[in-house]
């Protein structure tokens, strides 16, 4: 399957990703190589297999709903980039 | 006293021939001398290092210390250590100090080892050079103008330059029996779920597993008793016991079936890489093996599968990376959303972003039928083949990676680096073990041979690749340094 310019644009914006349109042209080139690579996989006859998420088959284990971290807060946000009183600060949302 | 094996050094403590604090000095100056050229270490931990030898070393006075305690190692730098940068290879985490410490970490920790920093990595652990590391690309001990190999070519480099007898790696599709190949040490991969992720920072989560990279296999036996098990922290980790390792390194090998998949030895092997493997595997047959034959029949479908599996798992995990809680931050965001875009567009490298963007179009709605099911679909078939196998033979052999090392700026296009990983990525979409052991040179390169078994056979494939070794001196070799 063809990848475009608008394709790419389009994941970038959901991916959050910042692009200009020139950098939107050199992704169409690296990834329609990446899938047309990709694309040998509609070869393959895969009818009644059931797809593999886990590669032992393994199950989410379930574990009773308990508390069990302690509140390190301020230990986490230490790594933040702006913090105020306990809370990450980012640019205005609701005006 | 420096180059001696993991296992050698740590026998060497126990028998009061040298300190820990020794070790740890004579490494840091070697570090100190060597490294500015290899770059292996993206952060040194000098101070914490040898804190922690000289308290392993009184330990060990008091008669209290166990196997490990004080022996020297690094750390790839995508395990967490809490109040060490962690970075990942990435301008994104450039100043990330880790509020906590992997698994991993805390239980090497635990048995009294000194980590003696942080080593250079592919950003996120996305490449197969080392080349794609915001902290500058790291070379290879053998040649300076060869690549180490990646995503674990700091560690691999570290280790063969004798700057550390042992490190820490990680492997999603190869990343530590690849490096390990190119620089001439052992390096193993377990089984999906036999160490703990926890701590460790998300590329694919269905396929990233830890594992060490060393001199030997026995060296790898020692530190995967001390990293395996259980953790409930990791829900993917697997509830099963965890054998010593070290006990059957001697168990002999008679009657042990090698397999020698067709699909490993065909184009695009390079003729000294193979010479060497099958010389590797005639020393099996001295050893009283049996070789036969076997067939992957969708071994060329394993890099098709995996560049979508670990790009759409890939784009997921890295949504975290919001310049909020974490991580780069661009300067004046107008708003949120582009404080978001910024952020990510500042902090990533180029072939981070390549993959976001693969796993975002290829999760995105329309898509996902056709690539993230079929994918999962094919992963299914690609285990099959392996476990096939395995019901006619103990092991499977066969190259690490198809060349030796290329020279630093040899591969420019993505899908032909993505191709260094032939022999090596089924293995992580099948989940298995696989060990990459010193079988030779082409020139003056190293050459890899990779070991494969069943799930949880760990200590078997230790027991195959220790007898190599018993009888071969390809992992004594050392690259000529200064």
């Amino acid at each position: 399957m063809a990848i475009e310019h608008a394709d790419v644009l389009r994941a970038a914006h959901l991916a959050r990703l910042g692009l200009d349109n020139a950098d939107a042209d050199r992704y169409v080139d690296d990834l329609t190589r990446i899938l047309n690579m990709v694309d040998r996989l509609r070869e393959v006859d895969t009818e009644g297999v059931a797809p593999l998420a886990h590669p032992l088959d393994a199950t989410q284990p379930l574990r009773a709903d308990e508390v069990t971290e302690p509140d390190r807060r301020d230990v986490y946000q230490r790594c933040a980039p702006a913090v105020s009183e306990g809370l990450y600060l980012v640019p205005r949302v609701v005006e | 006293m420096l180059d001696l094996t993991f296992a050698e050094m740590a026998r060497g403590l126990a028998a009061g021939e040298f300190k820990s604090v020794e070790l740890v000095r004579g490494l840091l100056a070697r570090i100190e001398r060597l490294d500015p050229e290899i770059n292996s270490f993206v952060t040194v931990t000098r101070d914490q290092a040898l804190e922690r030898a000289e308290a392993a070393d009184a330990q060990r006075a008091r008669g209290e210390a166990g196997v490990l305690a004080g022996m020297p190692l690094a750390l790839k730098d995508i395990f967490c250590t809490e109040g060490v940068r962690t970075t990942a290879g990435s301008k994104m985490l450039g100043n990330f100090v880790a509020p906590y410490s992997a698994t991993v970490v805390e239980k090497l920790a635990a048995t009294g080892t000194v980590s003696l920093g942080k080593t250079n990595m592919d950003e996120f652990a996305m490449g197969s050079s080392n080349e794609n590391s915001h902290f500058g690309p790291v070379k290879n001990p053998w040649d300076h103008s060869l690549v180490p190999g990646g995503s674990s070519g700091g560690s691999a480099a570290a280790v063969a330059a004798g700057l550390v007898p042992a490190a820490m790696g990680t492997d999603t599709g190869g990343s530590i029996r690849q490096p390990a190949a190119f620089c001439g040490i052992t390096g193993l991969k377990p089984t999906y779920g036999r160490v703990s992720r926890y701590g460790i920072i998300a590329y694919a989560s269905s396929l990233d597993q830890a594992g060490p990279m060393a001199r030997s296999a026995e060296d790898c036996a020692l530190l995967l008793n001390a990293i395996a098990g259980h953790d409930p922290r990791d829900s993917t980790s697997v509830s099963r016991v965890v054998p010593d390792y070290t006990r059957d390194l001697d168990a002999p090998l008679d009657g042990l079936k090698i397999g020698l998949p067709t699909e490993y030895f065909g184009d695009g092997l390079d003729p000294g890489v193979e010479a060497a493997v099958r010389d590797a595997v005639k020393v099996y047959e001295s050893l009283g093996a049996r070789v036969v034959e076997v067939s992957l029949p969708h071994t060329d479908l394993a890099i098709p599968t995996y560049y979508v599996i670990a790009p759409a798992e890939a784009s997921s995990n890295l949504s975290r990376y919001d310049g909020v809680r974490f991580g780069h931050r661009c300067a004046n965001p107008l708003d949120l959303e582009d404080l978001y875009k910024r952020s990510r567009a500042e902090g990533f490298g180029e072939e981070v972003k390549r993959r976001i963007l693969i796993g975002t179009h290829t999760l995105s709605e329309g898509f996902f039928d056709a690539y993230y099911r079929k994918a999962q679909q094919v992963r299914r078939l690609i285990r099959q083949d392996f476990l096939d196998a395995f019901d006619k033979v103990d092991v499977l052999m066969g190259p690490a990676a198809p060349t030796p090392a290329f020279a630093l700026g040899a591969q420019s296009d993505p899908v032909s680096m993505y191709l260094q990983d032939i022999y090596t990525i089924a293995i992580n979409l099948a989940g298995i073990p696989g060990i990459s052991v010193p079988a030779g040179f082409v020139g003056n390169r190293p050459v890899g041979l990779q070991i494969l078994a069943p799930h949880f056979a760990e200590a078997h494939l230790l027991n195959v690749a220790h007898a190599f070794q018993k009888v071969t001196d390809w992992h004594q070799r050392r690259p000529v340094q200064d």
